[in-house]
């Protein structure tokens, strides 16, 4: 077996999910590249080479993959995967944009969001809204699949594979990168904080999940909200957990305002505690919380920021 | 510039499925079915580019069961012209739903193919992609604008870290994310006219294209139950049980 992970970088630094997918990478078994692509990405790479259990890792740097858009990204990959049994991305919005387009050039069947490995073949992943897990093997030569970052923990960074340039290059005339306009934060990732704090539509407006940065302060907490939340604009989209936003296992979530609709549950069930605080005793988040705490939570997180 | 829709038949977004009790699958025996969420925002989107004089013509495409009507009729009273269906009983991967509306794409033509960013029963998140590298077009997915001038589609995406622009040349193929528009709903009128507008049905043999599949579900099971619904009476009681039955905070 020999498997290619597609590292995810953002201005030449690695992001935290390329070690979780190496863990899944691991979980399969065989020899791992890593495949760093991009532009001015020799930082990324240098971190990927130290990520342990890697062998080689190979630089595509060149100007077309600027962004990593799918389209030169995908003929890059499906040029490579020959020299592979499986492919392998985190199930962020870039695996999850890139790898389907791979694996439809190379005829084969992808899997997403896988979130355990029974044999190389034999995958776990859920269905409806994570109300479901279903047990799927391939019968595909090369098996393409994007990995549930929360599922895997992440391998060290003690190795010291080598770095090797692939210098064919290939062209994109079908796609241009105009723009982006990326949230800045001083406060740990979405996906892979400790503990995180999320505000739902009881917040009322975005002013008042000022509210939640005292408490995420002092639990060194990412802050995550509820798809009525941003779709009321209080946030911005990259803040939305859920079934089709960011999905989070951290040891403590605390869910603030949030009835618990299922595509809401779907992002957060997997933390290991869970705080609920909202006003309506019958809310449903209630059944899924290890503690409830029944309040009008302008009462509520004042007082909690101040004891904790 | 005609677009096309891809429209899918699945469980209503408010259903809580249950896994059968034999484990080879979810039942759906009586289950409430609707149109994809993600897929009435590719119709609405559609159907916005007529009116704003951007699309001449909206078809709307399913492929699915012979039931998979009830959602081509959705599509037609929210302002699709006509619909294709192609019929099959058989469950349609991904990569197969891809290919069939490539074929479908061949014969229409479509400046634009709009599809839903992920169906909420399969979670796959895939057929958009996979359209986009079969026809060898370029994709903007997870869509949140969409702005076509000249012979561009220019894209917002919702990505990760925030919001990404591309510009596509057209032909392309977009997928939709939710806050791209908010779909109207239907109206009586719209639903009777509906019932007239024209559904063009064809087999995916008709098309040459074989609905095999290179994955087998082994299983099917329930998730991990969770033991919650315990309720504490303050913020002490709240803070004290964090500390030191769970152990999650110092
Ligand atoms: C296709 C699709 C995909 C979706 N994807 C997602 C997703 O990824 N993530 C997601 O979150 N949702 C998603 N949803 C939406 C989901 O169904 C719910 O609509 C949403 O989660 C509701 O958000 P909420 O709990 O903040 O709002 P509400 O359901 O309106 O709940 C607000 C809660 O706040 C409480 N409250 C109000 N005021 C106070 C107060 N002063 N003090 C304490 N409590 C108060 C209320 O009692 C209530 O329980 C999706 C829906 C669809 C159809
Ligand atoms: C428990 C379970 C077991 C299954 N077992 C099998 C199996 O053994 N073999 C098998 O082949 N399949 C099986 N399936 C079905 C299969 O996984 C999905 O139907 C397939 O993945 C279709 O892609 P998707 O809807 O997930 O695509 P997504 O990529 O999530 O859908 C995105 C968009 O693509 C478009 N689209 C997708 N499908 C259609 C369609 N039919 N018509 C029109 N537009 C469409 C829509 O615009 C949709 O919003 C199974 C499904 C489940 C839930």
């Amino acid at each position: 077996m020999s498997i290619l992970v597609i590292a995810e970088h953002h201005n030449g630094q690695l992001a935290d999910s390329t070690a979780h997918v190496v863990a899944a990478a691991q979980a399969i078994g065989g020899d791992i590249d890593i495949l760093v692509a991009g532009d001015n990405a020799a930082g990324a790479a240098e971190a990927a080479a130290k990520l342990s259990g890697v062998a080689k890792v190979r630089t595509a740097d060149d100007g077309v993959y600027a962004y990593q858009l799918a389209e030169p990204m995908a003929e890059l990959i499906a040029g490579l995967a020959g020299d592979y049994s499986h492919v392998l991305a985190a199930a962020s919005t870039h695996g999850k944009n890139v790898l389907p387009r791979v694996a439809a050039l190379k005829d084969v069947a992808a899997l997403s969001e896988v979130i355990g490995v029974e044999s190389p073949d034999t995958f776990q992943r859920p269905i409806y809204a994570g109300n479901a897990i279903a047990t799927v093997q391939s019968n595909d030569a090369l098996k393409v699949l994007t990995v549930r970052t929360t599922a895997f923990d992440a391998v060290d960074a003690t190795g010291s594979a080598g770095v090797e340039a692939i210098s064919a290059t290939v062209e994109n005339t079908l796609s241009r990168f105009i723009g982006e306009e990326l949230a800045s934060s001083d406060r740990p990732e979405l996906g892979s904080a400790r503990v995180v704090v999320s505000g739902g539509r009881g917040m009322g407006n975005g002013e008042n999940f000022t509210l939640l940065d005292g408490i995420a302060d002092k639990l060194g907490a990412a802050i995550g909200a509820s798809r009525a939340a941003v779709d009321a604009g209080f946030v911005p989209n990259d803040m939305q957990v859920g079934q089709t936003g960011k999905i989070v296992a951290p040891e403590l979530y605390i869910a603030v305002g949030i009835s618990g609709a299922i595509q809401h549950l779907a992002g957060m069930k997997d933390a290991k505690i869970i705080v609920a605080i909202n006003k309506d005793d019958e809310a449903p988040i209630f059944q899924v919380a290890d503690y409830g705490l029944v309040g009008d939570l302008f009462e509520v997180l004042p007082e909690l920021e101040s004891k904790l | 510039m005609k677009v096309l829709v891809a429209v899918k038949r699945v469980i209503d977004y408010n259903v809580k499925i249950r896994v059968k009790p034999d484990h080879s699958d979810v039942d759906l025996t009586n289950v409430k079915m609707a149109m994809n969420p993600f897929c009435e925002i590719a119709v609405e989107e559609a159907v916005r580019l007529k009116e704003k004089g951007v699309a001449s013509e909206v078809v709307a495409v399913t492929i699915g069961p012979k039931a998979a009507q009830e959602q081509l009729r959705t599509a037609l009273a929210l302002g699709a012209d006509r619909a294709i269906h192609v019929e099959t009983d058989d469950k349609v991967e991904s990569l197969t739903a891809a290919k069939l509306l490539k074929r479908v794409a061949d014969d229409e033509q479509p400046g634009l193919t709009i599809l839903g960013k992920q169906s909420i029963d399969t979670d796959n998140n895939q057929t958009g992609q996979m359209l986009a590298a079969l026809a060898g077009m370029g994709q903007g997915t997870f869509a949140s604008e969409v702005q076509v001038e000249d012979d561009e589609v220019q894209v917002t995406r919702e990505v990760d870290g925030g919001l990404q622009t591309v510009a596509l040349k057209l032909p392309a193929v977009i997928t939709t994310d939710l806050r791209l528009n908010e779909p109207r709903y239907a109206k009586l009128p719209d639903i009777m006219k509906a019932k007239k507008k024209s559904i063009d049905v064809k087999s995916p043999d008709d098309m040459g294209v074989a609905v095999a599949s290179s994955l087998s579900v082994l299983k099917v099971e329930s998730p991990a139950e969770r033991q919650g619904g315990t309720k504490v009476a303050s913020v002490d009681e709240l803070v004290d049980k964090l500390k030191n039955e769970a152990k999650v905070i110092a």
